[in-house]
């Protein structure tokens, strides 16, 4: 993909600075709120990733990584993995079966909440770093 | 008598294959890609009819936002037209149909849409269960994410590295870096140059 910033996409670019805060924040909601409504990691860190889409088509794919560095991109997506597998093992060390999340604190309700939370966060951070890497990856060529 | 969500479900279903179509006919690629992002829009509006709201979400961020874009990119390696073809063999479309036509005999095992015998419905340790006892179980008021980040969680663990697995295999294949020290564009150059823009109309922006 051939990207880079052009001086004719004035409007684009107001209107990419005034969407961009919105689709991040719209993000969090998804992510943290998906207990409560429709949503989750999968769809937040999609709509996430969006928001760093967006920035690259219309800015510019150097300025979009002086924001996020791949190498930062690549720490990131085993963390959210990491995050996942470590609450199971967590778990485990706790004298539960693998990510079962009663053990986590004092009653079992509170556990799962926090269970749940982690393991949501690890999907949204896995899923929002490898689809801005996937669109580096297809940006970056040519 | 066919309720208003059937009649409504069955124009999204309609309107799928009228995309479908499209998609198949048109030579132009870029085209092409658009009404597949639009197919994963109508697909996500069916989703809502149906009361999927999460698959539908799903749909739309990942089937129309993500993959359209990915598509793209897809076709910005290559030509914008696809490739005239040549006579198409006989064989092959035997073939489609007759693959056609057992997908759709493999579907009528399945229950009727909303149908209350469903073994989701009947079997004791399925739905009910999980609307009865998931509050208790495990707390959250969206019993999508109880089922899928706690009682299937490995399953969801599974399906995080298959997104890791999938980012690192793009990784390797692509790279994250530019081959080309193409950051030499000044960000603020005056980039008033038309026939620049003439060139790159049929490539991708």
């Amino acid at each position: 993909m051939k990207i880079y910033p052009r001086q004719h996409h004035r409007v684009l670019q107001v209107i990419t600075r005034l969407m961009v805060p919105f689709v991040l924040m719209f993000g969090l909601y998804v992510q943290f709120h998906g207990d409560y409504g429709p949503g989750g990691g999968f769809q937040a860190g999609v709509i996430f990733a969006s928001a760093f889409i967006l920035y690259g088509l219309i800015f510019g794919l150097h300025r979009t990584r002086k924001v996020l560095p791949p190498s930062t991109l690549r720490w990131l997506v085993s963390f959210g993995v990491l995050l996942y597998a470590g609450t199971g093992l967590l778990t485990m060390l706790l004298g539960g079966n693998l990510l079962d999340y009663d053990v986590l604190a004092s009653n079992p309700l509170s556990g799962q909440h926090w269970g749940i939370f982690a393991v949501e966060l690890g999907v949204g951070i896995t899923v929002t770093s490898v689809m801005i890497s996937l669109f580096y990856g297809f940006a970056s060529k040519r | 008598m066919i309720s208003m969500e059937h009649l409504i479900i069955g124009v999204l279903l309609a309107f799928l294959v009228v995309i479908t179509i499209g998609i198949i006919v048109l030579r132009d690629l870029m085209a092409a890609v658009i009404l597949t992002g639009l197919y994963s829009l109508v697909a996500a509006g069916a989703f809502v009819v149906m009361d999927a709201v999460d698959v539908a979400f799903t749909e739309a961020a990942v089937g129309s936002g993500i993959s359209t874009i990915l598509f793209l990119g897809a076709v910005s390696f290559t030509r914008a037209e696809q490739k005239p073809r040549g006579n198409d063999s006989w064989l092959a479309i035997v073939f489609v149909i007759a693959t056609g036509a057992l997908l759709i005999y493999g579907t009528l095992d399945m229950p009727r849409y909303g149908s209350a015998e469903s073994p989701a419905q009947t079997h004791p340790q399925l739905g009910k269960r999980f609307l009865e006892q998931s509050a208790d179980e495990v707390g959250p008021p969206n019993i999508v994410t109880s089922v899928l980040a706690s009682y299937r969680g490995y399953d969801t663990l599974g399906e995080t590295v298959v997104v890791f697995a999938a980012g690192i295999a793009v990784m390797s294949l692509l790279g994250l870096k530019r081959r080309r020290p193409e950051e030499e564009i000044p960000e603020h150059a005056p980039e008033d140059q038309p026939p620049e823009l003439e060139q790159d109309t049929d490539r991708l922006t």
